[in-house]
């Protein structure tokens, strides 16, 4: 039986080989809840009173109200930092940065399985592991049991071929990709990158596209590990890592297969409502939409890359004074590092306000919530409506350095 | 989930998504299931809470629940006295917790019915039957796993029978 990669990983985890269809219990690697879905998950664990497996791979992480803006919040926190204790579970307090991000810098390595209270837990797949996102029960009986059920998903092969060129960057490529395939359009399926164009991209840009599957709908993200992950691996946690190059067989059975040449590309955007609501900037530009808040941050977009890629736009210019600046790293490293590169003077000196290490203002918690009829260009994941905090307030999502470009001339435009 | 379910219809379009059924601006009100629920679907539609008496449905297009994973997403649905939530398609995870947290999803074709329209739901027979329209619609049969989840009462209950 030829399988794709997912199908691998999840035969390991299930302990027998098994394909597209079937209904599987599989042993998790690493579990996540963070301190919107944690509080829940925490209350099943105690009600099913069977403690935790493994508790040093379950991971609770303090990101979205970071710092917290409501004592409600920081009650949440409380509740949290006591079950880490209780059950001796890990704990990435306040201000250490998002949970994917961190997910990928500490934990996870190649052919792992990835299950986490939180949507975009499907960004870990650029790792060659299967990685995706359930709710909070899901994930309370996932941590109590060590396993966690599900159904094997078909497979959508993306052959990428060519080079992204500056400014077309790797969030280009999958507000494309969304834009194609619908906002379900990938439900219940595993979006399976492959082709010579994977090895082009950097760790950081694999982690972009992978993030965002689920915006399509789908189960999982997942590219082929190499060498660029051994030395993210290396980089991050200072160990060398070896592993077995998983890929998918020759002749492993897709649900169909679309293929980008990322040469031939452009800067997109996702308009209000919806995140497949994608046009070129070029195109969109045209409309001289003014935009009152520039978001570069988010485990999306608040990458070490992303804001260099931001910065050199950006750089010796002053921002438009119409247009509230924010640049919100995705975690604490990233933060130190480009502040000992100057990244974060020069966004100062243009303008900019840096945001604690977290989710920022990304879901309408804390740290640049919209007012009624406000534009925000965020380099984000989702533009529902009401998703930045306010119900009568704009969206609109692209890469960092469309962000930049906003940043400088107040309207959607060209980087 | 065996007996029959009757209420009126409260449609919706397509991608309702997690941030319009539990907006994010109500983060802080999580850990209290009771007051978050007053704001179930409000994004969507600021009346529904108004409007809708336990035991009503409510309907949508396709890829309902897209979006976060927020389990309060269909607890809040749930809480308010929804007593199922019908659509062409549902995302995938607030399926899963719909079915975890013993909220019936039911999918099926929505597009005959309105706002307003008297729904009779025959769990058994698979059938939504839409009384204003004189309507029979089929409904799509549940994966056995989810059927035996949703028939214990969610997850927690399910888990907790296992360990008997
Ligand atoms: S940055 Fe935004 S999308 Fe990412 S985990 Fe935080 S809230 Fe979710």
């Amino acid at each position: 039986m030829k399988q794709t990669l997912t199908e691998k990983i999840l035969s390991a985890g299930a302990g027998r080989k098994v394909k597209a269809g079937e209904v599987v219990f599989v042993n998790i690697d690493w579990a996540l809840v963070q301190d919107g879905t944690g509080p829940l998950t925490m209350d099943v664990i105690e009600e099913l009173g069977k403690g935790v497996t493994n508790p040093d791979r379950q991971c609770i992480f303090l990101d979205h109200a970071s710092p917290s803006s409501k004592s409600e919040l920081s009650d949440n926190h409380i509740k949290l930092r006591k079950a880490s204790e209780k059950y001796s579970m890990r704990l990435f307090e306040v201000g250490e940065g998002v949970c994917h991000q961190l997910m990928a810098e500490d934990c996870v390595v190649p052919g792992d399985v990835v299950v986490g209270a939180d949507s975009h837990t499907c960004m870990a797949g650029a790792f060659g592991a299967f990685a995706s996102g359930y709710g909070s029960t899901d994930i309370a009986v996932a941590m109590a049991t060590g396993k966690i059920w599900l159904k094997v998903p078909s497979a959508i092969k993306i052959v990428l071929e060519g080079e992204l060129t500056y400014p077309t960057l790797a969030k280009d490529l999958i507000l494309y990709l969304i834009g194609e395939l619908g906002a379900s359009g990938a439900t219940y399926k595993a979006l399976e990158f492959t082709g010579p164009g994977v090895e082009t991209l950097s760790m950081e840009s694999r982690l972009t596209i992978c993030n965002m599957a689920i915006e399509a709908g789908a189960k999982n993200g997942i590219m082929p590990a190499d060498d660029k992950v051994a030395d993210y691996i290396l980089e991050h946690r200072g160990v060398s890592f070896d592993f077995e190059r998983l890929r998918a067989d020759d002749g492993a059975e897709y649900e169909r297969e679309i293929k980008i040449n990322l040469s031939e590309l452009k800067p997109q955007v996702a308009a209000p409502h919806s995140v497949d609501n994608v046009t070129t900037v070029e195109e969109l530009q045209k409309e001289k939409i003014k935009i009152d808040q520039v978001f570069i941050g988010t485990c999306t977009g608040g990458r070490l890359e992303d804001l260099r890629d931001a910065e050199k736009i950006t750089r010796g210019k002053t921002k438009n004074p119409n247009v509230r600046f924010i640049i919100t790293p995705a975690s604490k490293k990233i933060f130190l590092e480009a502040m000992r590169e100057g990244l974060l003077d020069s966004f100062m000196e243009t303008g900019a306000m840096i945001g604690t290490p977290g989710c920022g203002p990304c879901v309408g918690i804390q740290g640049g919530i919209l007012g009624q009829g406000e534009a925000c260009l965020s380099t984000a994941n989702r533009n529902f409506k009401g998703r930045m905090g306010c119900g009568e307030s704009f969206i609109y999502l692209a890469s960092p350095a469309t962000a930049a470009a906003a940043a400088l001339s107040g309207e959607i435009s060209s980087p | 989930m065996k007996e029959e379910l009757r209420g009126k219809a409260f449609k919706f379009g397509e991608n309702i998504s997690t941030d319009l059924i539990c907006p994010g601006k109500y983060f802080h009100l999580r850990s209290n299931i009771k007051k978050l629920a007053q704001h179930t679907l409000e994004v969507a539609d600021p009346e529904f809470i108004k409007n809708m008496k336990p035991g009503d449905f409510v309907v949508a297009d396709e890829n309902f629940g897209c979006g976060s994973s927020r389990e309060h997403a269909p607890l809040i649905i749930k809480e308010s006295g929804v007593a199922a939530v019908l659509a062409k398609s549902f995302a995938r995870i607030f399926f899963r917790n719909a079915i975890n947290i013993g909220l019936n999803p039911i999918e099926c074709d929505t597009s005959g019915i309105s706002s307003g329209d008297e729904l009779r739901i025959l769990p058994e027979e698979g059938i939504v039957e839409n009384l204003t329209k004189g309507e029979k619609i089929k409904v799509a049969p549940l994966m056995e796993t989810m059927k035996n989840i949703l028939e214990a009462g969610g997850l927690k209950e399910y888990v907790k029978k296992e360990q008997e």
